[in-house]
């Protein structure tokens, strides 16, 4: 007999080790997946989380991709540390994408020193501004962030869609729904040559480590945490939910609308409908395998971004569909969160058969 | 009939409960007659808990017998344990609100039992004339009184016909006068040859009503007496030794100055099961301990939850420190001008489970750690060491978790952290529920030694000796009335009784009917 127990006291290593756990519970799960579509599994395996980092041009890519995710996961860490379930992250960032995008353009006959301060910051603002309406709602109608969240993403998307068709478009660009290409001085500079890795992953591992030093070293920190883990006593001690409920939103919502702008302004160079493919969205999965810890969070968003970048290889060299990476990610988010069961609860074998 | 007395009703055979770090029960015999009322008396994780537990098939001992009317029994499961006759009526009841007394008390019941029971309506109303338990079978649980609903508890039981019934303190949510009720149940009970065991810290009850009783301290049996042989007193001294002399007869003072002050206060209750406050009026002086008695549920909470301000609605003009209003504060503002709280629930509330206690010193003490929002952790790490170590709190450390604490040290750790911000006003909520002897000493002089400093504190207990002990003041509530407030050494335990069961209601609505006419 198998019986499911609680533990009395949650168990600590099953914290650390379940995303351990859960990412090998994918990878096996991945290989019976590849067996049954005709794929030699190790070959899979090896495409998905070795080939990414290979060679320096592959870490360099993978690099470009972390940096959204890291951006988008440190803020939703924040969030959810305070019992916030902002899961508008996507939103966020298609936001200042927008924004910072519309002020690029405002610059596209600029050399100033100060375009690319005021293009970032206003995608940062933008972002912003996208997590206001959300908490504004929740805060004084008691609406449910969940969902308003989730719906601010599609309104931003085709916010988003109808600018590039409409307003933004470039006007020399044969009807095509895209915006002119930026100018240098609205581009975030590379870090190497022959890459295309930015100033982004900069920025978010910075934001990684302010966010890190905010929750374990202010007080503003502590009642963020406090908060999070019993809402009771953060009411009996007095702090006001309004102001941390604002901050840590807006805070994610600066940090997802930087990984927006950052986007266009790095590695994409100009507006497209398809600025992200769900990387706000595979930020809470990041943000969940980092234990909602923002250093956590750095090595979770590499992880995340060797898979996004391995689902483009094994497209290219094994014709695998790209479909696979969502379902990775997926799958992975299911085992987590069944792995994290175990932290509370155990498993305990009993021979005798009871009723 | 002699001959069945002879057979012992329950016997406990060198009972024995390890728990991780912890021996529960350490080879406990006891010997329970048909009939008999048998105390079992010890401070807070004597091991009286987990015994009873045990006797009712929630916990399985690791070692020992049970043995049930002359047979060896293994019971399993609670079930078992009531299809022997065995029932037990917890601290916190198991009751619907929203069904019938009946309903309530058919869940509990198996098909074959509702069978021979035939109408349960009927065989409840014929057991409560019997008893004297004044039970209706048609009411809601939610219009019930505490002591009502404990009656319902009892019934549930005694439909069952118990052999042995348990009650854990079960006096400790009830009147003075419910007390007695109660008293008269178990007596007739008892004639009729229901053996009953009696959980209990209350020694005077236990001397009253108990024929034996058995003392366990560290989980093992400590002694044994005939508690009408006994006094109080002494029965206390084999439970702890020598501190409850120690906790007895300190001065009552006299406050002048005026600090805190609540106006007539009404305020409907945000809970459909809750309270609502009526025309509350009361002030606190310096250097006063004002106490509030009455039984749980008649607006304590909602009562400090106002104060505190964690009821955010606005009562700008109710609540005056000082002489200025602060109704329409924020907590934290309030905390900021002088006021501090111990709240009743500690862990969740005062304090993080999750937290160290380094931590949760700075859930409400930051005054001097905070530097530019940096917190200075060094300087509080050191603050609770000296915390720990002025109010002998055991733990690991200032890095232990607050849910690792026993409730009796975690008490003295939320004592010392309010007490330690010098606050001018504590308002301060059953704060020795639960707690052992030894630590309800250090909290009653912590308390009686902040008021000598001149601070105005509110106690609000559901233990009439411990207001009487340490109040300057007294008052009742009841269903979010407040009685008169009489000094303590003009009243008595009898009209703070009577004021519990809210006999000073009909003359408060009188006089304002009176005023408004």
């Amino acid at each position: 007999m198998i019986r499911i127990q609680a533990r009395t006291e949650p168990s600590s290593l099953m914290k650390v080790l379940s995303p351990v756990l859960a990412i090998v519970l994918t990878l096996i799960f991945g290989s019976i997946l590849f067996t049954a579509i005709g794929k030699s599994p190790s070959q899979a395996l090896h495409v998905l989380l070795i080939a990414p980092l290979a060679d320096s041009y592959n870490i360099g890519e993978m690099f470009v991709k972390m940096a959204p995710l890291l951006l988008c996961a440190v803020g939703l860490s924040l969030c959810y540390r305070a019992n916030m379930w902002n899961i508008g992250a996507e939103g966020q960032l298609l936001a200042g994408a927008l924004g910072g995008s519309a002020m690029a353009l405002y610059f596209i006959d600029s050399d100033s020193v100060f375009a690319l301060p005021i293009t970032l910051l206003a995608g940062m603002v933008s972002g912003m501004l996208w997590s206001a309406i959300p908490t504004f709602l929740k805060l004084h109608f008691n609406s449910n962030l969940i969902l308003t969240t989730i719906m601010f993403n599609y309104i931003a998307l085709y916010l988003l869609i109808w600018a590039v068709h409409g307003p933004l478009r470039d006007p020399d660009g044969y009807g095509f729904p895209e915006s002119a290409m930026f100018s240098d001085a609205t581009m975030l500079p590379t870090l190497f040559e022959s890459s295309r890795t930015h100033l982004g992953i900069v920025f978010a591992v910075l934001a990684g480590v302010v966010g890190w030093f905010i929750l374990s070293k202010t007080h503003l920190g502590f009642q963020i945490r406090v908060f999070g883990a019993d809402e009771p006593a953060a009411r009996y001690a007095g702090f006001s939910g309004k102001k941390l409920s604002w901050f840590v939103m807006l805070f994610a919502g600066a940090l997802a609308g930087l990984a927006g702008i950052g986007e266009t302004s790095g590695p994409i160079g100009q507006l497209v409908p398809n600025v992200s493919p769900g990387y706000g969205y595979s930020a809470i999965i990041v943000a969940y395998l980092g234990r909602l810890h923002p250093i956590g969070a750095i090595l979770a968003a590499a992880f995340m971004a060797v898979l996004y970048m391995g689902g483009d290889l094994a497209q290219i060299e094994m014709g695998i569909p790209v479909a696979v990476v969502s379902m990775f990610q997926g799958v992975l988010l299911f085992f987590l969160l069944a792995c994290d069961f175990f932290i509370n609860n155990r498993l305990s074998f009993t021979n005798q058969a009871t009723n | 009939m002699k001959k069945q007395h002879l057979v012992s009703r329950l016997e406990l055979v060198k009972l024995t409960k390890q728990y991780p770090g912890c021996l529960a029960n350490d080879n406990i015999s006891i010997t329970l007659m048909p009939g008999e009322i048998h105390a079992l008396l010890g401070e807070n994780g004597a091991g009286k808990s987990t015994l009873v537990k045990s006797i009712y098939g929630v916990v399985s001992p690791d070692a020992g017998a049970i043995i049930w009317d002359g047979k060896e029994v293994d019971i399993k499961s609670p079930s078992i344990a009531r299809d022997l006759g065995i029932g037990m009526v917890f601290q916190h009841f198991s009751l619907f609100e929203t069904l019938t007394i009946s309903e309530n008390i058919e869940l509990c019941l198996s098909k074959t039992q509702l069978h021979q029971i035939g109408d349960l309506a009927t065989r409840i109303t014929e057991l409560s004339e019997e008893y004297g338990l004044n039970v209706n079978p048609t009411r809601y649980v939610h219009s019930l009184s505490i002591g009502e609903r404990q009656r319902v508890e009892i019934m549930r039981c005694l439909v069952q016909s118990v052999k042995l019934l348990i009650l854990d303190e079960p006096t400790s949510v009830l009147t003075p006068q419910e007390v007695a009720g109660l008293f008269e149940v178990l007596r007739t009970l008892s004639e009729e040859g229901c053996s009953i065991l009696f959980i209990s810290h209350k020694l005077h009850e236990v001397t009253e009503i108990c024929h034996k009783a058995t003392i366990l301290r560290g989980g093992k049996v400590v002694d044994t007496c005939v508690p009408n042989e006994e006094t109080p007193a002494s029965i206390a001294k084999m439970m702890v030794g020598d501190l409850a002399e120690q906790d007895a007869g300190y001065v009552k003072r006299e406050g002048q100055e005026r600090i805190f002050e609540v106006d007539n206060l009404s305020l409907p209750s945000k809970q459909p099961f809750g309270t609502a406050l009526k025309n509350i009026q009361f002030d606190l002086k310096a250097g006063e301990i004002l106490g509030i008695a009455g039984v749980a549920g008649n607006g304590q909470d909602e009562l400090m939850a106002v104060i505190s301000g964690e009821d955010e609605r606005n009562v700008k003009n109710q609540l005056s420190l000082n002489g200025a209003p602060i109704g329409h504060l924020h907590a934290g503002e309030r905390r900021k001008r002088g006021m501090a709280y111990v709240p009743e629930e500690r862990l969740g509330r005062g304090a993080v489970p999750d937290m160290s206690l380094s931590e949760n010193t700075l859930l409400t003490h930051s005054d001097g750690f905070i530097k530019k929002g940096l917190v200075d952790w060094q300087s509080i790490k050191d603050y609770t060491a000296s915390i720990i170590k002025k109010y002998k709190i055991k733990c690991h450390g200032e890095f232990s978790e607050a849910k690792s604490l026993s409730g009796g040290n975690l008490q003295k750790f939320i004592m010392g952290r309010e007490i330690g911000q010098n606050p001018s006003v504590l308002i301060c909520a059953h704060p020795t529920w639960g707690v052992d002897v030894g630590a309800a000493l250090a909290i009653h002089q912590a308390l009686l030694e902040l008021r000598d400093q001149g601070a105005a504190i509110l106690l609000i207990s559901e233990d009439i000796d411990e207001l009487f002990l340490l109040a300057d003041r007294m008052a009742a509530v009841c269903d979010g009335y407040l009685s008169p407030v009489v000094k303590t050494d003009s009243t008595n335990i009898d009209q703070i009784g009577q004021w519990m069961a809210g006999t000073f209601i009909d003359t408060i609505n009188q006089s304002t009917q009176g005023a408004g006419a």
